[in-house]
């Protein structure tokens, strides 16, 4: 199956994958609409990133719009596919560290029908996933978070092209006295999958959000994330880069969720 | 692959139908190159980071070298060999030749046609954007300090017109 092949087709010029046959989906109709229905936005699968990017309906979710925004350039979000990125499971995709800070699901069709799927049942290992042989992703379904919640998502990269070498993403709320009720944190490219670090979000919870509890929750975000030394950077060094990400981004996500307007996203060298 | 069914692929290229009958696999770039001998358009990489293979599908930038040219069936394609008009150069072109925005030319069909679908966009675009803009298309020779005059350039005298 086939959606924007901006991963599929490198990976088959690379040999590393050699399907005998493609089914090139973008013909169908109406796969790649967004609408705002009912508290949720849902994504066809076939939505591109640059789609992503300036629809209405993300305005009010900054941390899809700090996602979409960036993913590797402009060419490349043209065609890319939400529903392709979270199919191909990429340790280092960006969609699944983001929406996974979220009330995410997906709804995936396939010869037996139609079945719906939270996110975090989703991924099982790197490029794999819960999905059958004869199945697709059909929708993205993400609720919308309360109006006293923030979010953000920080991914730091050598070049726009490129895999990130690590992202953070957090989702918090915030009660009328400035207390975090919830938090959800989550890290990419430092684990087979992207990584809900659970320790770094209690530090968080039932707390005012200083100096204090922000370096406790980096603190846990370090110790959470599983690194590969690889050429994009040591262990340590990507340890270390996550920590300071989700520091800023926790920053970043109670400033939106007072309302405040912020830009964020992918940061590399020249923007 | 001999043996593989080829596929009849037809686009409208710079505002004229073309078709050709390929194999499945074929890349656009490959298939704007080999079958329609439109070579304006160039294999930078071919593994989708420099852009020197940037066309517009549908008004859309691409990198052609990942995308099947199957996958364009029915599509409107602008290549570098459609930007001038009767002799005259576009002013993006005008405006890179000015500002010596190339030097050994080989991205520039890519950057051209990036600049112009930025331009359509955002007539009035900041720095910050433009630098957006242009990260998927890789120089070696300038330092894309004479691409951003260029680009500012180019702005400018279309938004006169």
């Amino acid at each position: 199956m086939i959606a924007g092949g901006q991963s599929l087709i490198p990976l088959m010029k690379m040999r590393l994958a050699r399907p005998t046959a493609l089914i090139d989906i973008n013909f169908i109709p109406g796969l790649s609409e967004i609408k705002n229905h009912n508290g949720e936005v849902r994504f066809g699968a076939l939505a591109r990133h640059s789609d992503i990017e300036t629809s209405e309906h993300v305005a009010a979710i900054p941390i899809l719009h700090d996602c979409a925004g960036g993913i590797a350039d402009v060419q490349v979000r043209n065609l890319g596919t939400i529903g392709g990125s979270l199919a191909e499971a990429d340790p280092s995709g960006d969609w699944a560290t983001t929406l996974l800070t979220l009330e995410t699901s997906l709804v995936c069709a396939g010869s037996q029908g139609e079945r719906s799927v939270p996110l975090d049942e989703f991924f099982k290992d790197a490029y794999t996933t819960v999905l059958g042989r004869e199945e697709l992703v059909r929708e993205v379904i993400v609720k919308k978070p309360a109006k006293n919640s923030g979010g953000a998502y920080l991914a730091f990269k050598r070049s726009a092209c490129v895999y990130a070498t690590g992202s953070a993403a957090v989702q918090l709320t915030l009660d009328a006295k400035d207390t975090c009720k919830d938090a959800r944190i989550v890290l990419g490219c430092v684990g087979l999958t992207a990584i809900r670090a659970k320790e770094a979000e209690a530090e968080l919870r039932g707390k005012i959000i200083d100096e204090r509890t922000l370096a406790r929750a980096a603190e846990a975000a370090r110790v959470a994330a599983e690194p590969q030394s690889d050429m994009r950077g040591s262990a340590e060094y990507k340890r270390t880069l996550v920590a300071a990400l989700v520091k800023r981004a926790i920053g970043i996500a109670v400033r939106r969720a007072r309302g405040e307007h912020v830009e964020a996203g992918h940061e590399y060298v020249g923007r | 692959m001999s043996d593989v069914e080829k596929i009849n692929v037809r686009i409208r290229v710079n505002g004229e139908a073309r078709e050709a009958l390929v194999e499945p696999r074929t890349l656009l770039v490959d298939f704007l190159r080999e079958s329609l001998n439109l070579t304006g358009t160039h294999i930078g990489c071919d593994t989708t980071y420099c852009g020197a293979c940037t066309v517009l599908l549908n008004g859309r930038t691409v990198k052609s070298c990942t995308l099947f040219a199957p996958m364009a069936d029915g599509a409107e394609i602008t290549t570098v060999e459609g930007l001038s008009t009767d002799g005259a150069l576009h002013p993006v072109q005008n405006a890179f030749a000015e500002c010596h925005g190339l030097q050994c030319g080989y991205c520039t069909p890519g950057l051209l046609l990036s600049t112009i679908y930025l331009l359509k966009k955002n007539p009035k675009p900041s720095d910050k954007e433009i630098r957006k803009a242009i990260a998927g298309n890789t120089c070696r020779c300038t330092g894309y300090q004479n691409i951003l005059k260029a680009i500012r350039m180019a702005a400018g005298e279309m938004g006169k017109r």
